[in-house]
């Protein structure tokens, strides 16, 4: 309920800030044509702009409707088309980062030497803005005969998810404690069964609870990554293009279908999550 | 050949130097960890430039460590001009005002059960989205010199900075307040002598996170348009020249920017924060 409320109001905002941004357009116009205009006729005027400074939500959520389902979703004007495309690079870039991110954990909690000389720079690594980085990747690639668009918008997004699957893993790895530690070496387990019999699955919860910062930081990296590499597919690419041609409704549109592509997958992962534990015997 | 030969021959020494450091003593010292980052490090830009000599690779696809150096050292004046207009004009204007605005709607939100019930998971939802697709909207309100990057990064530290501090209001015990109301404390007194320091690790989780952010807001916002100086500016533009050595040279300064100020951050939590179980080694 009160989630309600704070949307709706966020909404009126939102209509009253379109009213007053689009004004100064309206009254301009009105002054070149010689008419004047009421405050009733100026504020319907600001709901229907083709070109408004800002559009108000029921034009952005028409929009949102004619790229989704006013084509055919192979057309290059769907969005569905665009989040297709954006949505792979995004599923492809999580992968790979969770894999790397598990494997880099579970070396750092096997060898004394890879933690002390990796994590440093991986977390340094995250100090660097990737998007200075996107174009190299992209430069690089290309060099290395990789024809396809996907491979430096994934490496980009793997390099920004797998830092939190990184961390998450490293602590859950080590979240057993002495007593079970101590148990199972008087059951005379071994290194590896101590790994995958206590170690693997005490850290589930940890890495379920990276997965969803992953998720919406591949969805970032692949978005980020289609801005410098000169893209004409996906949703960053839809951005670029009505920034560079004036159209701010294409923008508002591939901006929300990113937000909208973002909880999907935030909720997707969530029931994986609730599967997962289920399956595992963990309390609800 | 000799180049790869030695390009794996300091891969061999740095990692037998590291496996040693890390079993002797040393590994204990903050010394002894610090030359086991600096030496995965220098070993890393060694390889580097072993290998691109040693299979020629042209300079316009990689160019190595050495001539990224040599580019550094005489472009400084570019350098510093890009890194005032997007670090210290963009980024930094951005991050603090966009965290003090967090900071003092935290503090109003955390007045009213309804507002926190409604608004947190907004915020939550909303920070987790790809806040980077503002940045044309904003480029096309405010212009393409700094005033943009500044707001784009206001927008994209602002829900991190914000969540983590209503969180960190919540962090003081009931008993802790309960104490302070025996006191006769009122509610401001409340708020600066006990709950604004028992929030400051939940604030500086957050101030972290939008370090990073803000960087890359700054950068991104200038691939959508800026004036002729700028860290994006330069990379979308050299690269298009094929001047990959002052890509490079960028990405080194920025890498280098990022680093520091996550590092001045991490510093001042030290200081403000060292009562934390986190800070006590």
């Amino acid at each position: 309920m009160p989630v309600f409320a704070v949307v709706g109001i966020i909404v009126c905002v939102w209509y009253s800030a379109a009213v007053w941004m689009n004004a100064p357009w309206v009254y301009d116009q009105a002054e070149r044509a010689g008419v004047s205009v009421s405050f009733g006729e100026m504020v319907g005027a600001t709901m229907g702009q083709a070109r408004p400074v800002l559009p108000a939500p029921h034009q952005v959520a028409a929009e949102l409707w004619k790229g989704v389902a006013g084509q055919a979703v192979t057309s290059k004007r769907s969005l569905v088309y665009h989040g297709w495309v954006t949505l792979q690079a995004t599923f492809y870039g999580f992968v790979l980062g969770i894999g790397l991110g598990v494997a880099l954990a579970v070396s750092i909690v096997r060898f004394r030497v890879m933690e002390l000389s990796v994590m440093p720079w991986a977390i340094i690594s995250q100090t660097i803005p990737i998007v200075a980085l996107a174009p190299m990747i992209v430069v690089l690639s290309n060099a290395a005969g990789v024809e396809d668009r996907m491979v430096p918008k994934a490496i980009i997004s793997a390099y920004l998810s797998f830092f939190p699957v990184l961390v998450s893993m490293v602590k859950g790895l080590r979240s057993p404690d002495q007593m079970q530690i101590d148990q199972l070496r008087t059951w005379y387990a071994s290194e590896a069964q101590m790994f995958w019999k206590l170690r693997l699955p005490a850290s589930m919860p940890y890495f379920f609870a990276s997965l969803k910062v992953a998720i919406a930081a591949s969805l970032v990296g692949a978005i980020v990554g289609e801005l410098p590499t000169g893209a004409i597919e996906g949703l960053g690419a839809r951005m670029l293009i009505g920034s560079q041609f004036g159209e701010p409704m294409i923008m508002w549109a591939a901006l929300f279908a990113a937000a909208i592509l973002a909880g999907g997958l935030i909720l997707l992962v969530g029931i994986v999550e609730r599967f997962a534990r289920a399956r595992m015997g963990a309390p609800a | 050949m000799m180049w790869i030969v030695a390009a794996l021959a300091v891969w061999a020494a740095g990692w037998v130097v590291n496996v040693w450091l890390a079993r002797s003593a040393w590994s204990a010292t903050r010394a002894g960890r610090l030359a086991i980052v600096v030496v995965f490090g220098v070993t890393l830009l060694a390889i580097w430039e072993g290998l691109v000599r040693g299979f020629g690779v042209s300079a316009v696809i990689l160019p190595t460590p050495s001539v990224i150096g040599v580019r550094i050292a005489g472009a400084l004046p570019v350098l510093l001009g890009d890194f005032v207009q997007t670090v210290i004009k963009g980024a930094l204007t951005g991050y603090l005002m966009g965290s003090a605005a967090a900071v003092v709607v935290a503090v109003l939100i955390d007045r009213s059960p309804f507002l926190k019930a409604g608004l947190l998971p907004v915020g939550n939802f909303v920070a987790a989205l790809p806040i980077v697709g503002i940045a044309p909207i904003l480029v096309a309100w405010f212009g393409f010199d700094w005033h943009s990057k500044a707001a784009v990064v206001v927008v994209m530290v602002f829900f991190p900075v914000l969540v983590n501090m209503v969180a960190g209001l919540q962090a003081s015990e009931r008993m802790q307040r309960d104490l302070m109301a025996t006191w006769g404390a009122g509610y401001w007194q409340s708020l600066f002598k006990l709950r604004f320091p028992a929030a400051m690790p939940f604030l500086f989780n957050g101030l972290k996170i939008a370090s990073t952010l803000a960087l890359i807001g700054a950068i991104v916002a200038e691939f959508f348009g800026s004036p002729t100086v700028g860290m994006g500016f330069r990379i979308s533009t050299e690269v298009g020249r094929l001047g990959m050595d002052m890509v490079w040279a960028e990405i080194a300064v920025a890498a280098l920017a990022g680093s520091a100020f996550y590092g001045v951050i991490a510093a001042i939590e030290r200081g403000v924060t060292f009562w934390h179980p986190s800070q006590r080694v």
